[in-house]
């Protein structure tokens, strides 16, 4: 089983980027690029499917392991393997890539710019992305993080809305910067175990074990480096004003890439890069991420309340997001970095759901303005419940799947940090004005705006909302849609196969910090 | 038997669920498959969907009933039973159960539930006849019921909190049933919102428990609350306190419910009155082992239930509005069962039987509303009703006996479940009994007047609509509603009546409850004797009623809303500037600060980050360069790079 997954997990990586190269190759042919894209990503899918079923949670700390030798000079090696936490996170990959080619199906783009074209760079990103989760090296890490960033470039730049060129630029430079900080780090910790050991390596397994015992002077530098890769990526306040930019420029389904995968990456460097390799300097700088952790939820949920555009409104809202799954990290229990892992692949199915719906919404009303809307809920009551499905999940309501993330980060983080969970779950109020406000706005009362209005057939007919012809969702949309309901409210029923599965890694990443959980069974 | 024990030791032991009990998921399942099928299935369902609506839900009732006759078939010890369904959310130490509690408490409210709910359901064919969207609503509906299960039967505090937070999901969508009306679409949000406020403080008490205890299963808390400290204690049992004073519109958080009317008036009989709001009610009463340890926290419990109960009442004198009228008075009469379960032993059996009485009667009083609303093209002001007990007989007699129950006529339901927490709150010692005890007793005579209020001006008087048009321009035609509404008011009401004597007649209810809330204690002093206090409550009320009719009943009343009036009058039609306060505390301060931020951070924080930026490539002129050739930039990043690492690495070896 485990040769048939580590072939999976090498297929994982090369299939994309074949099916990249071919679907460039088709770029003429739309339709059969298209279809080309699809069939791709569905194999991807039940590629990621086979990894799961090969994955064993209780067995080795990596599995599907593989290596071979890269850079002989610098004993790098292009090792790949996974542990839950990067499972789960290849699933995600795999599971977006056929709901975004589906959403992209009728993308209007860019004039010069071909369907082919696009669905190539998105395939490229998919593979890149899988090679990021599953990388073992820690050189070969960084290469495909700072690699992983061309596609991306292109996506927004060449795609995306007016402003394309200024967001891709300020998105590289952002990511490219930290990553050099990244790399400056990890040739500080080779430099440090060749000391150590006598020969120099990159392999994350050897690493950790010898510069976790580095003095605290040592990591609190290493640390940093990598933190300020990982909080630019993730992002973390302040260094997220990015994201927004990023968020509103780029087209929908890419958007859906980068706020929902792209970004974890981040969150997955906190937890297998900086705690195991330093995990002295993470327990002493842990208040400072807590810091900026609860400012982000809070900053971010009264930011996101305040837009007025709602690309906008989706990266404000991430960046709350992602300050509840750094202080899951940083509170350093199993149930919240549990929470926090789990409030990764959560994330990424609400926000992507959401993300969808606000494209389908903009598909429909031509502007991304929220004051351009009204009443949509009356002409278009399946696109309004869909809608109200993902921000009910984005507001992490009991019985969606982002419930048990945020109840696992929260309840978690309260015996360790009761403080910042306090402060943190504050964020819940505020989750609830700034999605049901949209909603509302967007939604409820009269019909409102100019294209909502003016759809219908003949001039007299603007005002009279019974007469404007404004689309329900068609079949394509909600077969997009439709898988990611499911997960919705499948993993809030009953998210125990996710969590069975990230837990024995999150309590391995605990036992490399060296910290017990608060609370053990039957309490402190 | 388990009864003669103290109330620390009287919590049942609890065993598995058998036999038909089994199958107890069946009653959330029930529902949830109405809603499921009739939400899926579309306009396909339109035709039957109603119908499956109220099946499900009577359904649901006949099997509760079933289960509740199998539990009175066992001992009393043995009646709290619990089934596991499935594990939810286990990590490590925390194992979250999805499982069900059957005891004696949650299957009184499994009646309740379901048997109001299929009443109300019933009643709803005919009331949403007109509506497009009737099977959405039923959907809704079934939506609530299964939350609602959810809620009462649940055995951890954290399916509790899925149940809590999944009814309030069924009113926000309740609530903006016709969302095209803007005031309908910002009342649910401010539901949901205000509600949150309060979940919040019933997430950090599951936190808090879980700190100590490693656990949120009720059995496992229940009988290990000595463990916590009594700071501890005290802090859970406020914290759980304002989850109740969110969902049940108790002081602080009483705001949204009166504007929750704006939902059609089935759903406010059914949430907004008979059960979600008093889920906070059912909350207190569930974590009773926690309250008894912390006298200090039901103090103030039954502090926020006095000071509840009169602001509800005052406000409630001076509306004009049918529904807001019996909204306030439902805030006012939650007001009476959390002051009841925060006398501890004293009082958790008598919250609940208010609960009880108070399903039934203002069950039927908001459809009593509902009738006359719906014959009254939808009119909702009393100011221009009158007269119209001649045209709706039915409605009418319902409506009267749900008043005289709610006022305390004696011999109705009222009368013995308010009585009795009257004379539970004057049956505490020193000044507690004369403030508690003197706040409900004013609240009753408060009752009397604006409930008679109501029932004068809508139903007896001068016929004021004869000479007036609706708002859409048409003449009012006074008529009763069809059969399928009655026939669930008359039920409602013969429960009004009934069901006061049926549960306090030799405490039947409340040794029934015992098993879950410990036995019920008598006071034996008091600061007045006992035999004084039905009486003081029957005279203030009939003077209550007296005034009320010395101001409507006796001079004619005017169409349009008196405008000079009194200071308190002028205050009671704010709200007591309840609404006043939230909107300049925090609503309009939080509106500032969000602009203020987001211009801070388009300006502040990019243009910082930009400036630093700028100032580590040299110039920005520079920087801008790299849009123009991307590979050439890349090479000068990784020059500027390979200047970093050299200066790690020389940190590295001087560290």
């Amino acid at each position: 089983m485990n040769g048939l997954g580590t072939a999976s997990l090498a297929a994982l990586m090369a299939l994309p980027l074949l099916g990249g190269v071919v679907v460039a190759l088709l770029r003429d042919n739309e339709r059969l690029a298209k279809s080309v894209a699809l069939g791709f990503s569905l194999v991807e899918l039940a590629l990621a499917a086979v990894l799961w079923a090969g994955y064993d949670p209780d067995g080795a700390r990596l599995q599907m392991t593989s290596s071979v030798d890269w850079i002989a000079a610098v004993g790098a090696h292009l090792s790949f393997g996974v542990d839950g936490v990067a499972l789960v996170m290849i699933a995600v990959v795999a599971l977006l890539g056929p709901v975004v080619v589906g959403a992209a199906w009728r993308e209007s783009l860019p004039a010069g710019r071909t369907q082919g074209g696009f669905l190539s760079l998105i395939l490229v990103q998919q593979g890149l992305m899988v090679g990021v989760f599953a990388a073992t090296d820690v050189f070969l890490f960084y290469v495909l993080f700072e690699i992983m960033l061309i596609p991306m470039y292109f996506l927004i730049g060449g795609y995306g809305g007016a402003r394309r060129q200024y967001a891709a630029v300020k998105f590289f430079l952002y990511s490219f910067l930290g990553g050099l900080l990244m790399l400056a780090s990890a040739i500080g910790a080779y430099v440090y175990a060749a000391g150590r050991l006598g020969h120099g390596t990159f392999d994350w397994a050897t690493l950790v074990g010898v510069v976790r015992d580095a003095p605290l002077s040592t990591q609190v530098w290493l640390f940093l480096g990598f933190f300020a890769a990982f909080a630019i990526k993730a992002p973390l306040v302040p260094v997220h004003t990015w994201l927004p930019d990023a968020a509103a420029e780029a087209p929908i389904v890419v958007s859906v890439i980068l706020v929902g995968v792209l970004d974890k990456v981040g969150m997955f460097g906190f937890l297998r890069y900086l705690l195991p390799m330093f995990p002295q300097a993470s327990q002493e700088l842990a208040p400072l991420v807590l810091v900026l952790a609860v400012v982000g939820v809070l900053y971010g949920s009264v930011l996101a309340t305040g837009q007025r555009d709602m690309k906008r409104f989706i990266a404000y809202v991430s960046i709350a997001h992602f300050g509840f799954m750094a202080l899951g990290v940083f509170a350093f229990s199993t149930q919240s970095q549990v929470g926090a892992v789990t409030y990764m692949v959560n994330h990424s199915v609400a926000t992507g759901m959401l993300l969808l719906v606000i494209g389908m919404v903009i598909a429909r009303g031509g502007s991304t303005r929220i004051g351009d809307y009204g009443g949509m809920a009356r002409l278009t009551p399946l696109l309004g419940g869909l809608f109200l499905v993902a921000g009910l999940s984005t507001l992490s309501l009991p019985g969606t799947n982002s419930f048990v993330s945020e109840f696992l980060v929260l309840l978690g983080s309260y015996p360790r940090e009761p403080v910042y969970t306090v402060l943190a779950a504050l964020g819940m109020i505020l989750a609830a004005v700034y999605v049901l406000w949209l909603y509302q706005r967007v939604f409820h009362g009269p019909v409102r705006g100019d294209a909502l209005l003016g759809a219908a057939a003949g001039p007299g007919a603007v005002g009279d909302p019974a007469r404007a012809k404004v689309p329900d969702l068609s079949a394509r949309e909600l077969a997009v849609l439709a898988p990611l309901v499911v997960l919705v409210l499948g993993l809030g029923i009953y998210p125990k196969p996710v969590l069975d599965v990230v837990t024995p890694s999150v309590s391995a990443t605990m036992t490399e910090v060296g910290l017990a959980d608060p609370v053990a069974q039957g309490g402190k | 038997m388990i009864l003669a024990d103290g109330p620390a030791t009287a919590v049942a032991e609890v065993g598995a669920a058998t036999g038909v009990a089994q199958f107890a998921w069946l009653l959330v399942a029930l529902p949830a498959f109405g809603a499921a099928v009739l939400l899926l299935g579309g306009r396909r369902t339109n035709a039957w969907g109603h119908l499956l609506g109220c099946l499900t839900v009577i359904a649901a009732f006949g099997y509760g009933l079933v289960l509740f006759l199998d539990s009175t078939g066992l001992p009393s010890a043995e009646r709290v039973r619990e089934l596991h369904l499935f594990s939810w959310i286990p990590v490590e130490a925390l194992q979250v159960d999805f499982g069900l509690r059957l005891d004696p408490l949650s299957l009184v409210f499994v009646l309740l539930i379901t048997g109001v709910g299929a009443a109300i359901h019933v009643y709803s064919i005919g009331y949403m006849a007109g509506d497009a969207d009737r099977r959405k609503f039923f959907a809704y509906l079934n939506l609530f019921v299964a939350a609602m299960l959810v809620l009462v039967l649940g055995n951890s505090f954290v399916t509790l909190y899925l149940g809590w937070e999944g009814v309030g999901l069924a009113s926000y969508l309740l609530i903006a049933f016709w969302h095209h009306r803007p005031e309908a679409a910002t009342a649910a949000k401010k539901a949901f919102v205000m509600n949150r406020v309060g979940d919040v403080g019933l997430a950090i008490a599951i936190f808090m428990m879980f700190r100590t205890l490693g656990t949120t299963q009720y059995t496992e808390v229940f009988a290990r609350a000595g463990e916590f400290s009594s700071g501890e204690l005290l802090a859970i049992t406020l914290l759980l306190l304002l989850g109740a004073c969110g969902k049940s519109g108790q002081f602080p958080l009483q705001a949204w419910l009166p504007d929750a009317m704006a939902g059609p008036t089935p759903v406010s009989a059914l949430i907004h009155a008979a059960t979600m709001v008093t889920a906070g009610v059912y909350l207190v009463a569930r974590a009773n082992p926690l309250y008894d340890l912390s006298p200090d926290g039901r103090l103030v419990v039954t502090a926020i239930g006095a000071f509840t109960l009169l602001i509800g009442c005052v406000i409630g004198c001076a509306y004009d509005d049918f529904k807001k009228v019996l909204a306030y008075s439902t805030v006012s009469q939650i007001g009476y069962m959390i002051l009841a379960v925060g006398l501890g032993s004293f009082g958790y059996a008598l919250g609940i039987m208010h609960l009880l009485t108070h399903g039934f009667f203002k069950a039927g009083l908001f459809l009593g509303a509902g009738s006359v609303m719906h014959g009254m093209n939808d009119e909702g002001d009393i100011r221009r009703m009158g007269g119209l007990w001649r045209h709706m007989p039915i409605t009418f007699v319902t409506w009267g006996l749900g008043y005289l129950a709610l006022v305390g006529f004696p011999g109705l339901s009222g009368f013995f479940s308010k009585d009795a927490i009257i004379e539970a709150a004057f049956g505490q010692e020193g000044w507690r009994g004369w403030v508690f005890g003197g706040a409900a007793l004013l609240g009753a005579g408060l009752t009397a007047f604006y409930m008679t209020r109501l029932l004068l001006m809508v139903f007896f008087g001068e016929k004021r609509w004869e000479r007036l048009k609706s708002a859409d321009g048409r003449d009012y035609h006074p008529h009763e509603s069809p059969a399928v509404m009655t026939v669930p008011m008359i039920l409602l009401a013969v429960g009004s009546v009934g069901a006061g004597v049926f549960l306090a007649s030799g405490d039947r209810l409340a040794t029934w409850l015992t098993p879950s809330l410990g036995a019920l204690d008598k006071a034996e002093h008091g600061v007045l004797p006992h035999a004084l206090v039905p009486v003081l409550t029957v005279a203030l009320s009939a003077l209550g009623a007296l005034v009320a009719w010395l101001v409507v009943g006796r001079r004619p009343v005017p169409v349009e809303r008196p405008r000079r009036v009194s200071l308190p009058v002028r205050a009671a039609r704010a709200d007591l500037y309840g609404n006043a306060l939230n909107e300049a505390l925090v609503a309009r301060p939080g509106v500032w600060l969000s602009r203020a931020l987001v211009y801070v951070d388009n300006k502040g924080v990019d243009g910082l980050v930009n400036g630093l930026a700028a100032l580590l490539g040299g110039t920005s002129g520079r920087l801008r360069r790299l849009q123009t050739g991307f590979v050439r930039s890349y090479a000068l990043s990784m020059l500027g790079g390979s200047v970093l690492v050299i200066a790690a690495l020389m940190v590295v070896r001087f560290a």
